[in-house]
C-alpha cells in the first residue's frame, strides 16, 4: 500500500457525540469495500467522515494522495471540495425538484453548463432505469424508484469515491430483488473505489469484493 | 372529534370574543356609507392611503431583503454571544413603538450617533422625511418577518442542506437553492405580518417622520389627527384599515389555523 496511490484511506479515530472509534482502511479503485456491524458500530460516521459531514478526532483522512481531513496538521477540505458522492441511508432527495432537476444538482454546483448537466442526467437516468420519470416529483416515486434517483444523483457526479449508506434498506422487497441486479451492473461500470455500508450478509455477498466488520 | 365545553367558559370566552368584536363593528354600524365614496377621493385621504401603500410595501421588502439572512445567521450560526442578539433583534416587536421613534431619533436625527455625520459629511437628514417613514416601519415590522422565518430555518431538513454540500454545492447555493424554497411559506407569511404591521405602524412613524399631510402622514396618523376634527373622516379611514387588516388575515388563515 505504501506509495500506491489509493483513492480513498482512512487511519485515524472517527466519532460523533459519545461515540468513538479508531479505524485504519483503504479503498483502491474497483475495489468495493463492505463497511458492515450491528446498529450503534458507527458504520454511516464512516461514510459522513469521509464526506466531510463529520471530522476525524485524530488521524488523517487522504484521497488520492491528497489529504481531506487532519486535525492535527489543520487540513480540512470541506464537503464540496471532496471529490466522492454519497447516497444517504434516508436518501435525502430534494422534495422541491423534480427527478431531471435532483440529478442534474450536484453537475450545475460544479459549473456544469445547464444543457450538458440536463444531458448526462438524462444518460445516468436512463442507465438506472428511469428515463421517463425525469418530471416527476421525488415525493410521488416508490421506494425504489427514489433509489435509484440517488444512485443516479451521486453517479452523474463521477466520483473518485461512492459512498452508499445501507442503499438497500429502504425499499420493499420486490423493488430489493431489482435493485441488487442493477447495483453490480452499476458498480462494474463504475472505476473509483465504492465503500458501502450494510447491515445484510446478503449485500455483502452479491456486492462486495472485500468487507470491513465494525464490532 | 369534537370536544364538549362547559358552559361556563362559553360564557367567559363569547366576553373575550365580544370585547374584540364590538368595537370593530361599531365603526362598521357608524361609518357614514353614503358618503363614502365622496371622502374616499378626496385628495388628503388619498394622499394619506398611497403615502401608506408606498412605504408599507417597500419596508415590507426591505425587511424580507435583510430580514431573512438574518434569521439565517440566528438559525445556523455558532458564534457566541446569538440570544443576545437575537433579544435585541426582536425587541422593537415589545417596545413602546414611541420610544422605537425616540431611538431611531438618536441614531438618525440631525444630531444622531450616525445623523450627525450624515448630515455634515453628506448633507442627508433623514429625520421628517418619507424614508423617515419607510426606516420606523422596517424598525419596528422587521423582528415579526425574522421571528417567523428562523423558526422555518430552524425546523428545515439540515439533512437536505448536507446532502447539497456533497454534491458539491456552496454555502451560499445552499441557501438559495435548498434552504430557501423549504422556508418560502414562512417568508411569504413573513412578508404579510411586516407589510401588516408597516401599514399599522403609528408611534415610531410619527415620532422619527412626523405628520406632514401629502409627505409623511399614513393612515393611521390622518386618523389620529382627523379624530378631533372630523370624526366622520377618520371612521371612514379607520374602516379602509380593518378592512386591509381582514385581508391580510384571511389570506393567511391557512398557514395560522391550520385545517379550519
Amino acid at each position: 500500500m505504501d506509495g500506491w496511490p489509493m483513492s480513498i484511506s482512512l487511519q485515524g479515530i472517527i466519532g460523533r457525540g459519545e461515540f468513538e472509534r479508531a479505524l485504519n482502511f483503504s479503498v483502491a479503485d474497483g475495489e468495493v469495500l463492505a463497511v458492515t456491524g450491528p446498529n450503534g458500530s458507527g458504520k454511516s460516521t464512516v461514510i459522513h467522515t469521509i464526506a466531510g459531514l463529520v471530522p476525524l478526532r485524530s488521524g488523517q483522512l487522504q484521497s488520492d494522495n491528497i489529504t481531506w481531513d487532519d486535525p492535527v496538521a489543520k487540513i480540512w477540505v470541506t464537503p464540496e471540495q471532496r471529490t466522492c458522492a454519497v447516497v444517504f441511508q434516508d436518501l435525502r432527495l430534494f422534495p422541491h425538484m423534480n427527478v431531471l432537476s435532483n440529478v442534474a444538482y450536484g453537475l450545475r454546483a460544479h459549473g456544469v453548463t445547464k444543457d450538458e448537466a440536463i444531458e448526462r442526467s438524462q444518460k445516468i437516468l436512463i442507465r438506472v432505469g428511469l428515463a421517463s420519470f425525469e418530471k416527476r416529483r421525488s415525493n410521488d416515486l416508490s421506494g425504489g424508484e427514489r433509489q435509484r434517483v440517488a444512485l443516479a444523483r451521486a453517479l452523474v457526479l463521477e466520483p473518485r469515491v461512492l459512498l452508499l449508506d445501507e442503499p438497500l434498506s429502504a425499499v420493499d422487497v420486490a423493488s430489493r430483488a431489482a435493485l441488487r441486479e442493477l447495483l453490480p451492473e452499476v458498480l462494474g461500470g463504475f472505476t473509483g473505489a465504492t465503500i458501502l455500508v450494510t447491515h445484510d450478509p446478503g449485500d455483502v455477498e452479491a456486492l462486495a469484493t472485500r468487507s470491513l466488520g465494525l464490532k | 372529534m369534537k370536544q364538549r365545553i362547559s358552559p361556563s367558559l362559553k360564557i367567559v370566552a363569547a366576553v373575550a370574543a365580544l370585547f374584540v368584536a364590538l368595537p370593530l363593528v361599531s365603526i362598521f354600524v357608524r361609518v357614514p356609507w353614503s358618503d363614502l365614496g365622496d371622502i374616499l377621493s378626496q385628495k388628503s385621504t388619498r394622499d394619506a392611503l398611497l403615502i401608506s401603500l408606498q412605504t408599507s410595501i417597500i419596508a415590507a421588502l426591505i425587511s424580507c431583503l435583510f430580514g431573512v439572512p438574518l434569521a439565517w445567521f440566528l438559525a445556523r450560526s455558532a458564534t457566541r454571544g446569538l440570544s443576545a442578539l437575537r433579544i435585541i433583534c426582536i425587541t422593537p416587536m415589545v417596545l413602546p413603538p414611541v420610544v422605537g421613534g425616540i431611538a431611531l431619533l438618536t441614531a438618525f436625527g440631525r444630531q444622531g450617533i450616525i445623523g450627525q455625520y450624515l448630515y455634515d459629511w453628506f448633507n442627508i437628514s433623514l429625520p421628517f422625511t418619507r424614508t423617515a417613514v419607510v426606516m420606523a416601519q422596517v424598525f419596528v415590522a422587521m423582528p415579526f418577518l425574522v421571528l417567523a422565518v428562523e423558526a422555518a430555518f430552524r425546523q428545515s431538513d439540515r439533512g437536505l442542506e448536507e446532502a447539497a454540500r456533497t454534491m458539491g454545492a456552496s454555502p451560499s447555493r445552499v441557501f438559495f437553492t435548498i434552504a430557501l424554497p423549504a422556508a418560502r411559506p414562512a417568508i411569504i407569511a413573513g412578508i404579510a405580518l411586516a407589510w401588516a404591521r408597516s401599514l399599522g405602524e403609528f408611534g415610531a412613524s410619527i415620532t422619527f417622520a412626523g405628520s406632514f399631510p401629502g409627505r409623511t402622514q399614513t393612515l393611521p396618523m390622518a386618523v389620529y389627527e382627523l379624530v378631533s376634527i372630523d370624526y366622520r373622516l377618520s371612521l371612514v379611514l379607520s374602516l379602509v384599515l380593518i378592512f386591509i387588516s381582514v385581508c391580510v388575515l384571511a389570506a393567511m388563515r391557512d398557514r395560522w389555523m391550520a385545517g379550519r
